[in-house]
């Protein structure tokens, strides 16, 4: 039961993030129609933005005096922060400890303006061309994203350590009357699913609850006559765009202490979201956040020892198995709209 | 009346035969009459250089290329010579291989074993390499060092650690200068009994492709003598990212140590999420849980951070070698002051393992006093030599595999800066780790003849 339990955990945990990428691959192809290759290259970016920010805080200058001899035996020049000492030792130390949950201040502004760019600069151009070519397009922008990053960055994955107080486990099953030790799981992970339920209510509720997503959502449904109302919704669909991005690189952000940030983790995920886009329904936005959450658990339960022992190598095809069953029997997806892509 | 009368037909028919002629790779051409693919003919040599420049070993390609390059320097007598004055042979004059100067040309092998068979090709057939050598990558070393054998040159292998290489898919043609899986495990069997017992239950998390199947093989075998005994082992698919699924079983599974056969990327995530999940704080057993990694790399510890703080691995050599254990791994120091000054960092294994390899070939061919890939091979054969960094080293003939000692790392409490990671535990003696020639998990393969091309 115990192990259950924790596949369950790791399979919510896992949807969080496919559910974020999901739900902004699905906001941009509900708004523009565009078939977005290039968003796992934005939510690497995020992971990068929090990278970036750490990188930042150690930015530093060499000691007056040498502490000690370097490994060719010349004068070895201790590295002196910036940042604490323009801020102090505790309040830069603290800086530095935080720099992951901080990056999200950072990430934001700079995710939405890679999103106005990408979607001013290039994606605009191809709204009226097949998604064949969209998909060429974004993939190749994906590509030159995350060679750019490898150029500044290197290939090798990069630490991104959480802050102190919320690393480690934390044992899960005390809390719902297990034995000590029985269910412990990281307390970053329980974050991340936490900051995931968050931004996912919170693109929802803006949807729902405000006038801008009001008008959104009447243009996703018929954009033509939002616009004879006099509605300018290609604006409102760009401002979409980059609200997308934001999505996607905050989900990055909270994820950099998960897996060590590298340049490829990007095109890791946009496989697996786009079946979870597909599996949702094209254009669904609680279908992709329900078929990310789906895929994430029935993910981990196929990586149990016990289910491998019947039917080995599951673990690496579950998701198209899955996907194939689904779309077989529900061919528009769980929670596809009639017409959507099926012209 | 002429006697050059073009007609259509004759033309169509020369350009062809022309057309053929000229698209012949070059070992199969002009060079024939010397009897080995690529001959140097005028006052230079060329070697290829086959590393990853992108994908996600880019940055051990380039320390690899890195070494390289001073190599080449250092036989053409640049430099301030690095290894070549500490090397016990001393047929390298500083003036290239056998007065030749040596360039090079680079290719990408992109870690993947048909574009570094590809890329090998090119060198060989379009830039007339003459020796091939890098890699970071079992799968792209056996690939190329079979393309090498077909192709009639030399294969001085990089960082390839499948007991396969110098096993099952061993070659005339090819060379392995880096230690493998084998050794790795008898390197670390006897530390492992010295720091955490005889009584130990081990779970094994391995990548699912050559080399991580023979690492858990080696592994195994060597903590079962000790032993152990092994709860389980999990193939995990070499594209995975996340590991928490193969890891929350091992929470409860009884074992108390956790061996991740992972390299690389695979090896960051792997260890990263085992941390996470607080195995490192966890008792089994009356023990605390402990995690091994065989395979170390200094450039994946750089991933893993403080992650990897406490772990023990193994290594083929560690620049601070000859500091800490004495003159024995002489070289270690001279290659060091080189590669710092140059680069303004120490080198990674990657790096000396390169460095090595082509000193050696370029030695080879002085003392064989040829490029003809079997005079090489012979020179190559059996060879004893010291002062490249790693101690008294044999190229065994049987297999082409260096037998040499194998460095015992754990990951450092307090490291003073990046390149700083590993403290070294211990240095098992070769004699340790040579196995026969006929051991079981190096069975199936034959070295069969040199093949000089042409």
């Amino acid at each position: 039961m115990d192990a259950i339990l924790l596949q369950l955990l790791n399979g919510l945990d896992k949807g969080s993030a496919y559910a974020l990428i999901a739900l902004g691959l699905t906001l941009i192809f509900g708004t523009l129609g565009v078939v977005n290759f290039a968003h796992g290259a934005i939510f690497m970016i995020g992971s990068f933005c929090a990278v970036t920010l750490s990188k930042i805080f150690a930015l530093s200058h060499k000691a007056a005096e040498p502490s000690g001899k370097d490994f060719l035996g010349n004068p070895k020049y201790d590295d002196v922060l910036y940042i604490t000492e323009w801020f102090g030792e505790d309040i830069g130390n603290w800086m530095i400890d935080w720099s992951v949950p901080l990056a999200i201040l950072f990430a934001i502004p700079i995710m939405l303006l890679i999103g106005y760019i990408m979607e001013r600069g290039l994606i605009k151009h191809f709204y009226k061309r097949p998604h064949a070519d969209q998909i060429l397009v974004t993939f190749g922008l994906a590509i030159v994203l995350q060679e750019v990053i490898k150029y500044f960055y290197g290939a090798n994955p990069i630490p991104t350590a959480s802050p102190e107080a919320l690393r480690g486990s934390f044992d899960f099953g005390v809390l719902i009357g297990f034995e000590p030790n029985a269910i412990i799981y990281p307390v970053w992970r329980l974050v991340y699913f936490a900051f995931s339920a968050l931004i996912i209510g919170a693109v929802f509720a803006f949807l729902q609850f405000t006038t801008f997503g009001m008008v959104v959502r009447a243009g996703m449904a018929d954009r033509e006559t939002v616009g004879l109302l006099g509605i300018n919704i290609d604006k409102r669909f760009t401002i979409m765009f980059g609200i997308a991005a934001a999505v996607a690189g905050l989900a990055g952000v909270m994820y950099a202490p998960i897996n060590s940030p590298n340049y490829h983790m990007g095109m890791d995920f946009l496989v697996l979201s786009f079946v979870v886009v597909v599996v949702g329904g094209m254009g669904s936005l609680p279908g992709a956040v329900l078929a990310g959450f789906l895929l994430g658990i029935v993910e981990s339960f196929a990586s149990m020892n016990e289910i491998k022992a019947i039917i080995p190598g599951i673990d690496q095809i579950i998701i198209y198995v899955v996907a194939i069953v689904i779309l077989l029997t529900r061919p528009r997806g769980l929670m596809g709209r009639k017409g959507v892509m099926e012209e | 009346m002429s006697i050059f009368n073009p007609t259509r037909r004759g033309l169509i028919q020369t350009g062809v035969v022309a057309g053929a002629g000229l698209a012949l790779p070059t070992y199969l051409r002009a060079d024939a009459h010397s009897g080995f693919t690529n001959a140097p003919t005028g006052d230079t040599v060329t070697l290829g250089f086959n590393v990853p420049q992108t994908g996600p070993y880019a940055d051990e390609g380039a320390d690899e290329l890195r070494a390289f390059q001073l190599a080449v320097e250092h036989l053409n007598g640049e430099g301030d010579g690095g290894m070549l004055q500490t090397f016990s042979s001393k047929a390298l004059e500083g003036n290239g291989i056998m007065g030749k100067k040596v360039q090079y040309v680079s290719g990408d092998t992109q870690t993947k074993s048909d574009a570094a068979r590809a890329s090998a090709k090119s060198m060989i057939e379009k830039d007339g390499a003459i020796m091939i050598s890098g890699g970071s990558s079992s799968g792209v070393a056996v690939a190329v060092q079979g393309l090498c054998q077909e192709a009639g040159v030399i294969f001085m292998a990089g960082l390839t650690h499948s007991n396969d290489t110098t096993g099952k898919d061993k070659k005339a043609n090819g060379f392995r200068h880096f230690f493998n899986a084998y050794m790795s495990a008898a390197a670390l069997a006897p530390v492992l009994k010295q720091l955490y017992g005889e009584d130990r239950a081990a779970y094994h998390l391995t990548a699912d492709y050559t080399w991580g199947w023979t690492q858990q093989e080696s592994i195994q075998a060597a903590t079962e003598a000790l032993g152990w005994s092994t709860v389980n082992d999990v193939r995990t698919p070499l594209a995975a990212t996340d590991f928490s699924s193969y890891i929350a079983p091992v929470l409860n599974s009884g074992a108390d140590v956790l061996i991740l056969n992972h390299y690389g990327g695979n090896m960051v995530n792997s260890l990263t999420n085992a941390v996470q999940f607080g195995l490192r704080d966890k008792q089994v057993n009356g023990k605390n849980f402990e995690i091994v990694v065989p395979l170390y790399s200094e450039l994946m510890a750089r991933g893993a951070g403080e992650n990897i703080t406490g772990i023990v691995g193994s290594q083929n050599w560690d620049w601070k070698l000859e500091n800490e254990k004495g003159a024995r791994y002489a070289g270690t120091n001279a290659f060091v002051q080189s590669f710092g000054e140059k680069y303004g960092f120490p080198p990674s294994q990657a790096a000396q393992t390169c460095y090595a390899q082509t000193l050696l070939y370029a030695d080879a061919v002085a003392r064989g006093g040829s490029f003809n890939p079997c005079a090489v091979g012979e020179a190559l054969a059996g060879f004893e030599f010291d002062g490249l960094g790693n101690g008294p080293t044999l190229y065994r003939a049987d297999d082409h595999q260096c037998f040499k000692d194998v460095v015992v790392v754990r990951g450092k409490e307090n490291p003073e800066n990046e390149y700083d990671l590993v403290e070294i535990v211990e240095v098992t003696p070769a004699e340790q780790v040579t196995y026969p020639t006929d051991h079981p998990m190096f069975a199936g393969g034959d070295l069969g003849e040199c093949n000089p091309g042409a």
